[in-house]
């Protein structure tokens, strides 16, 4: 090993093209897809396989490296860095739909429903619209649906996702103080707790299809109700994924007491989810 | 902290060659030199679509090509423009220059570097393959607005997806020129020592880490109306087509100063360097870029002042968008400052930043003219909007590109382009952009709407004279190729430090610099 001092610039690499052509596999799929071609699926799915693959080859790279020893402190910085912003990039994401949902509540249907200086848009477009939160829409939208109260499974999802916050916390700790069954003990529960979570909120789905007629064509509701909680459940489900390859890293003595910051980029995501998901909680479900 | 690069000359002996170098490089000037020269392939494409624009208006009438079409190449001009010409050129221009400029040996994630370039090259093929569908390619606008955009054909999901492809690359090459600057600096270089160009890039990439996101929520919504049945921009459903202008220009303002604040801090660097003295001010030109840069995110209605917004929020708007004239307005003041009782020389670089000052001000104050409310009412999509933001993006943000080009070629290469061909494409262009876009502002001002193929006859002096600057323009660039060319061929013959009054880390370097920037960091005092 060349050593710790000096900053460690990668060999050329075929990776980053190849999962580009992955992703790009993906999208025209996905493309196809939408334009009603039979085939979309399939090379959707393929190209997924293929981003999957590629990401599996690409970490294993860095994590052998990694344990290489020949990253010093200052490209473990470079790394810090790179996550903090993309977790800001990520937040700026959400931001988006809330801001969607927002608009939504405060001005788009107060002005349907004839609020303030809008008074005409109610009167020439749909003069029997009221403004009640939650709403489908003038047009009744998808059809009569009952709302997801914030109790019941969402409430016990905040419970779950919010103790999860504590056991990966618990499980640092635990890699700190080289406590090895206080660190696998914690991880395993985050994850579990994770994917409890996912598995709820499939559940919640299936139940708002089936039974409450809530569905992403239900108007403003729904489409604001489905883009953001499904958002999130697909941020928890890569979250946990990412908690499990590190859980299995952990099993295989990967990580030092001071020296692991694969662990903490992936706390970090995890408490981002988690408080996506308290404004979730607060602003889809409650109020 | 120590940034010696690891010893890995004996690779060198392996690393591929041809065109396998240059898909798997992992260096920031390969990664620099892919950037600026796809940069130029899509400045050529998109220009190319521009110039059938004109030939279209040349005359009242429909001559050369179907409304529909027409609309396909305003919206594909647009798009290739933006995210194809300007931003890739930026982004070049960061990869060669923010390693040498802070003493670092190469970028912070080299391997995030080659994944953000690589994408682009396909984004742009699945953009333009969509021209070919039997429905044509997009035809809305760059701005894509429901629900005009979501009556498109089938060529909508390719490019929305397209987008979400530049929008990733772009991110991933922020997250890159963030982690550098902050972390590769060499030491005894704190921020206030920073080169400005350094400055205005770290701003850049906030900017670009918090907007491109917003776009990429905006044309999902966008994307699921159309083929998931959501309702976010139906009225019927509860939402609100205007509410996607709202996030679209959330992301759309800001997107506008990543197109011009490296361009300011090309400006900053090339003005000094010509005139034999420091920048003057400093300190208030980094807080005047990030001024602006705040005040980006609470402007972005202005864009829509005649949507229909309620009284508060036209004033709100109105006034913020003033605000920016400020710091603006200290910046052109230092550029000013800075040339005052300097001895001044006029090689090509500086014509460029010279005229980038004085036409870049003008398209400030068309700018200025659009934000008063009342007034934009009549200025509303008009072809005065469109001289405003070409005056501030092709005689802006292209002429500091161009600059930044002549300025550092030399560094690059060791080789010096001739400049008397350099001046000679300088006066073509700057004519030319003056011919092209200046009569934009009567015709605009007269009431003619952008976005349409024909108009009345009335219009037509000006029009033929802007499509006459247009030609001109367009073949000028051919001789930018050709002073390439012709400095590429040429040997290594220029000194490390080209031009005598520049200052920095990169003219420590050789011409060229070495494959590893500085291999050991310098000490800044």
């Amino acid at each position: 090993m060349s050593g710790q001092n000096s900053y460690y610039v990668p060999h050329e690499t075929k990776l980053p093209f190849l999962t580009t052509v992955a992703i790009v596999i993906m999208f025209i799929g996905a493309a196809n897809y939408m334009n009603g071609s039979a085939s979309g699926m399939t090379i959707m799915l393929i190209g997924m396989v293929l981003i999957f693959a590629m990401a599996y080859v690409w970490f294993s790279e860095v994590v052998t490296e990694s344990e290489g020893g020949i990253y010093n402190d200052q490209v473990d910085i470079s790394f810090r860095w790179g996550m903090v912003w993309f977790i800001f990039s990520e937040v700026m994401f959400f931001a988006a739909f809330f801001g969607a949902l927002y608009y939504a509540r405060e001005l788009s249907l107060p002005w349907l429903g004839g609020d303030g200086y809008k008074i005409t848009t109610n009167i020439v477009l749909w003069p029997q619209f009221e403004n009640v939160w939650p709403s489908n829409g003038p047009t009744n939208s998808g059809g009569d649906f009952v709302v997801m109260g914030a109790g019941g499974i969402p409430a016990l999802n905040t419970l779950l996702l919010l103790t999860s916050g504590l056991t990966v916390t618990y499980a640092h700790h635990g890699l700190k103080e080289q406590d090895r069954r206080k660190l696998l003990v914690g991880l395993f529960l985050t994850i579990a707790l994770g994917f409890i979570f996912v598995g709820f909120q499939a559940y919640e789905y299936m139940v708002a299809y089936n039974d409450l007629n809530l569905k992403m064509t239900s108007g403003i509701y729904g489409s604001t109700f489905y883009m953001l909680t499904g958002f999130h459940g697909f941020h928890v489900t890569l979250g946990a994924i990412m908690l499990t390859v590190i859980f299995f890293r952990c099993l295989k003595g990967h990580f030092a007491g001071d020296n692991h910051f694969g662990f903490e980029a992936v706390a970090w995501y995890w408490h981002f989810v988690d408080v996506v998901w308290l404004g979730l909680f607060v602003f889809v479900y409650w109020l | 902290m120590s940034t010696n690069v690891q010893d890995i000359h004996e690779d060198h002996h392996h690393a591929p060659s041809g065109l396998m170098r240059w898909i798997t490089t992992t260096n920031h000037k390969d990664i620099g030199s892919l950037y600026l020269w796809f940069s130029l392939l899509m400045f050529f494409i998109g220009g190319f679509m521009a110039l059938i624009i004109r030939a279209e208006l040349f005359e009242p009438g429909l001559q050369l090509v179907i409304p529909g079409f027409f609309n396909q190449m305003t919206t594909m001009h647009a798009l290739i423009m933006i995210f194809g010409a300007v931003m890739p050129a930026f982004v070049g221009l960061a990869n060669w220059q923010i390693p040498i400029m802070i003493g670092a040996p190469d970028m912070a994630l080299p391997r995030l570097n080659n994944w953000s370039f690589w994408i682009l090259p396909f984004a742009f093929t699945m953009l333009l393959s969509t021209l070919f569908f039997d429905s044509g390619g997009p035809a809305a606008g760059w701005t894509l607005y429901p629900p005009l955009s979501l009556q498109g054909g089938n060529s909508m999901p390719f490019v929305i997806l397209s987008i979400h492809l530049l929008g990733i690359s772009s991110i991933l090459g922020a997250i890159n020129v963030i982690a550098t600057i902050l972390n590769m600096r060499a030491p005894g270089m704190t921020l206030m020592k920073m080169p400005i160009f350094i400055w205005t890039w770290l701003i850049t990439a906030f900017l670009l880490i918090a907007a491109m996101p917003v776009l990429a929520g905006a044309i999902t919504m966008l994307l699921t109306d159309r083929f998931f049945g959501t309702s976010f921009f139906t009225a019927s459903g509860g939402g609100d087509p205007v509410m996607f202008q709202h996030i679209f220009w959330f992301f759309g303002h800001p997107e506008v100063y990543i197109l011009i604040l490296p361009a300011f801090g090309i400006v900053s660097t090339i003005i000094p360097a010509f005139s034999r003295k420091k920048l003057f001010g400093y300190d208030s030109m980094v807080y005047a870029t990030a001024s602006i840069a705040l005040l980006s995110f609470i402007v972005w209605a202005h864009h829509m002042f005649t949507v229909g917004m309620p009284l508060a929020g036209e004033i709100f708007f109105m006034l913020t968008t003033m605000l920016i004239a400020v710091p603006t307005g200290v910046k052109v003041f230092n550029w000013v400052a800075t040339m005052w009782r300097g001895s001044m020389t006029f090689e090509t670089p500086m014509l460029f930043a010279l005229a980038f000052i004085i036409l870049f001000t003008i398209g400030g104050f068309s700018g200025l003219m659009l934000a008063m409310t009342p007034a934009d009412f009549q200025y509303h999509d008009t072809y005065f909007v469109v001289a405003h933001f070409h005056y501030v993006l092709v005689p802006g943000a292209v002429f500091a590109i161009i600059a930044a080009v002549y300025y550092w070629l030399p560094k690059w290469t060791g080789k010096m382009y001739s400049e008397s061909l350099g001046k000679l494409h300088f006066w073509l262009t700057t004519v030319f952009v003056n011919v092209t876009f200046f009569p934009m502002h009567f015709v605009g001002l007269a009431g003619m709407p952008r976005r349409i193929p024909d108009y009345p006859v009335q219009f037509a002096d000006f029009n033929a004279i802007a499509s006459v600057g247009a030609f001109g323009f367009g073949l000028s660039q051919l001789l930018f190729v050709y002073i390439l060319y012709n400095t590429l061929k040429k040997d290594v013959t220029a000194e490390d430090k080209v031009w005598d009054g520049a200052e920095g880390l990169e003219w420590t370097l050789s011409s060229p610099p070495p494959y590893h920037s500085f291999e050991k960091a310098p000490r800044v005092e």
